[in-house]
């Protein structure tokens, strides 16, 4: 019997939520440290007695006596979860209720809600984002760091803030009686953080940012199986997720470099998360009324038609550039605005796509960001200006963020220096 | 062929479920080696970290007095021609990179 590649991390993601739930989430210290526990009974007996033919099962058994006997042991001194309460305080009830909460739908209830709790107002996004992979995905502070290219102890102190936070309320949020819209956006969006973190980040290892990704998609996911989380926008993002993820395989070529949308090998585009977004996608669209369409439905249609596109000639531009109208009228920002003009360029050609460009409202807020020059650049180099295009080469060279950036850049500079 | 205990003492427990995958990992190709070889009669049990030690006169003590880091985690029974060849079987051991020691002691048996 083998162990999937991060089974340690997936259980410990599934254990932690569902021990909160039952010690309440005040006790999330006591939760975090049971979970660890039966994660290292299980590592122990395995190391001599080989993995058993249902490691989860066996994971979830130990876990679930360890944490009857702290129940048993502590009730009169610690207050547990309120809602559970008067079940965990009989011994009558005690064991079937915490049966209960091993049982699939609800591994998966309490992971969803340690979603909602992970994504506390009181607290940065940064620091969502950073709860979610530890509570929910099994990243320890390290995985964390590397991941964010950031230091241990910013993440250490970041996580320790945040879990002080969450431990002043008892419960996890409730979506059956907690004000569940408003919450759900702060979500989504850590989630497309995650998301993006991995699809654009800086981490030079492709599993690292990978891992990312799945991770996202699988949470997304959860989100999608629930009656009241399954929203048009949920859709929309998990859509948006398979459309981005599916290129992940064709987007860093052999060599771990960053490939270009036109330049990529389309064949290595995974065709069944393609599907799978289309499916999302149409479901997203029809439930939602036009009005009620949001920017993860405009951003998944793009996504969409580059991913359907079976070569960088067939993308249908116009409609692109449909809908990055759509999606400027509903959060317009330069970026957006930078992307529909090379959705412009493709469509009409690169004068119509600098004229968009010089259209740009806060087009200064744009000068910080390498694919700016480098878009510049491109379109220079399209209308047979080869010396604009090399001085804005040089440009983006000049703010790019990572080494695969740098040598994607230098890549298409040179190119521009051969014509 | 003569026996010998392992007797796994102590090493630092895995931080992250990452780790813990990992030492597992490495737990499972170490036990693979050694019984492909023939050498592991067997895979033995780990041991809780707490006990009773049990005197004369009923006088019975929480236990075992061992400082953590001797605290034996768990036991092996192994085959080898001789003690520095169970030793050397031993070197490969996972517990030996996260500060722990394997002891090693023979069987005592009629005849050897």
């Amino acid at each position: 019997m083998e162990l999937t590649e991060h089974f340690f991390r997936e259980e410990a993601g599934r254990l932690v939520p569902a021990l909160t739930r039952l010690f309440g989430l005040h006790n999330l210290a006591l939760a975090e440290d049971v979970a660890q526990d039966a994660l290292c009974q299980a590592l122990e007996v395995w190391k001599h007695r080989g993995i058993p033919a249902d490691p989860r099962a066996w994971l979830l058994t130990a876990a679930k006596h360890r944490a009857i006997d702290i129940l048993r042991r502590e009730r009169k001194r610690l207050a547990f979860a309120p809602d559970l309460a008067f079940l965990l305080e009989s011994e009558w009830t005690l064991a079937p209720a915490v049966a209960e909460r091993f049982g699939p739908d609800a591994l998966r209830d309490d992971q969803l809600r340690m979603m909602f709790s992970c994504c506390h107002p009181k607290l940065s996004e940064d620091a969502r984002v950073a709860l979610v992979l530890h509570l929910l995905c099994g990243f320890g502070v390290g995985e964390i760091a590397a991941a964010f290219l950031s230091g241990r102890a910013a993440i250490e102190k970041r996580l320790t803030r945040a879990k002080r936070v969450l431990a002043r309320s008892k419960s996890l949020f409730d979506l059956r009686q907690d004000d569940v819209m408003p919450r759900l956006e702060s979500v989504h969006r850590a989630l497309y953080l995650l998301f993006s973190e991995g699809y654009h980040g800086a981490h030079p290892e492709t599993s690292v940012r990978r891992d990312l990704c799945v991770e996202a998609l699988r949470l997304v996911s959860l989100l999608g199986q629930d009656p009241i989380a399954a929203t048009p926008a949920t859709d929309a993002l998990a859509a948006l997720m398979c459309f981005h993820a599916s290129r992940l395989p064709g987007r860093l070529d052999a060599g771990g470099e960053l490939t270009s949308l036109t330049e990529q090998d389309r064949s290595r585009w995974d065709r069944d998360l393609i599907a799978e977004g289309h499916r999302l996608l149409e479901r997203a669209w029809d439930r939602a009324e036009p009005q009620a369409r949001g920017p993860f439905h405009f951003e998944a249609a793009i996504a969409g038609a580059h991913a359907s596109a079976r070569t960088a000639e067939a993308t249908p531009w116009p409609a692109i550039v449909a809908l990055y109208d759509g999606l400027m009228h509903l959060r317009p920002s330069p970026v957006v605005a930078l992307n529909r003009a090379v959705a412009i360029a493709q469509a009409d050609g690169p004068e119509k796509g600098l004229a968009a460009i010089e259209a740009i409202a806060d087009r200064d807020a744009l000068k910080g960001y390498p694919f700016y020059a480098a878009t510049l650049a491109e379109l220079e180099l399209r209308r047979g200006q080869t010396r604009a295009a090399q001085a804005h080469f040089q440009d983006a060279l000049r703010l790019a963020r990572n080494p695969m950036e740098k040598s994607f850049l230098e890549k298409r500079a040179a190119l521009a220096a051969q014509r | 062929m003569a026996e010998y205990l392992y007797l796994y003492r102590s090493g630092n427990r895995p931080g992250t479920p990452e780790q813990m995958q990992q030492t597992m990992q490495k737990w499972m190709d170490w036990m693979k080696e050694l019984g492909a070889k023939g050498h592991l009669k067997d895979a033995g049990h780990p041991l809780e970290g707490g006990g009773k030690v049990v005197h004369a006169k009923s006088k019975i003590n929480d236990g075992p007095y061992a400082e953590t880091k001797d605290l034996i985690g768990g036991y092996s029974l192994i085959e080898a021609k001789d003690l520095s060849h169970a030793a050397e079987l031993s070197q490969g051991c996972p517990i030996l990179s996260v500060g722990g020691m394997v002891e090693i002691r023979p069987i005592m048996k009629n005849g050897m």
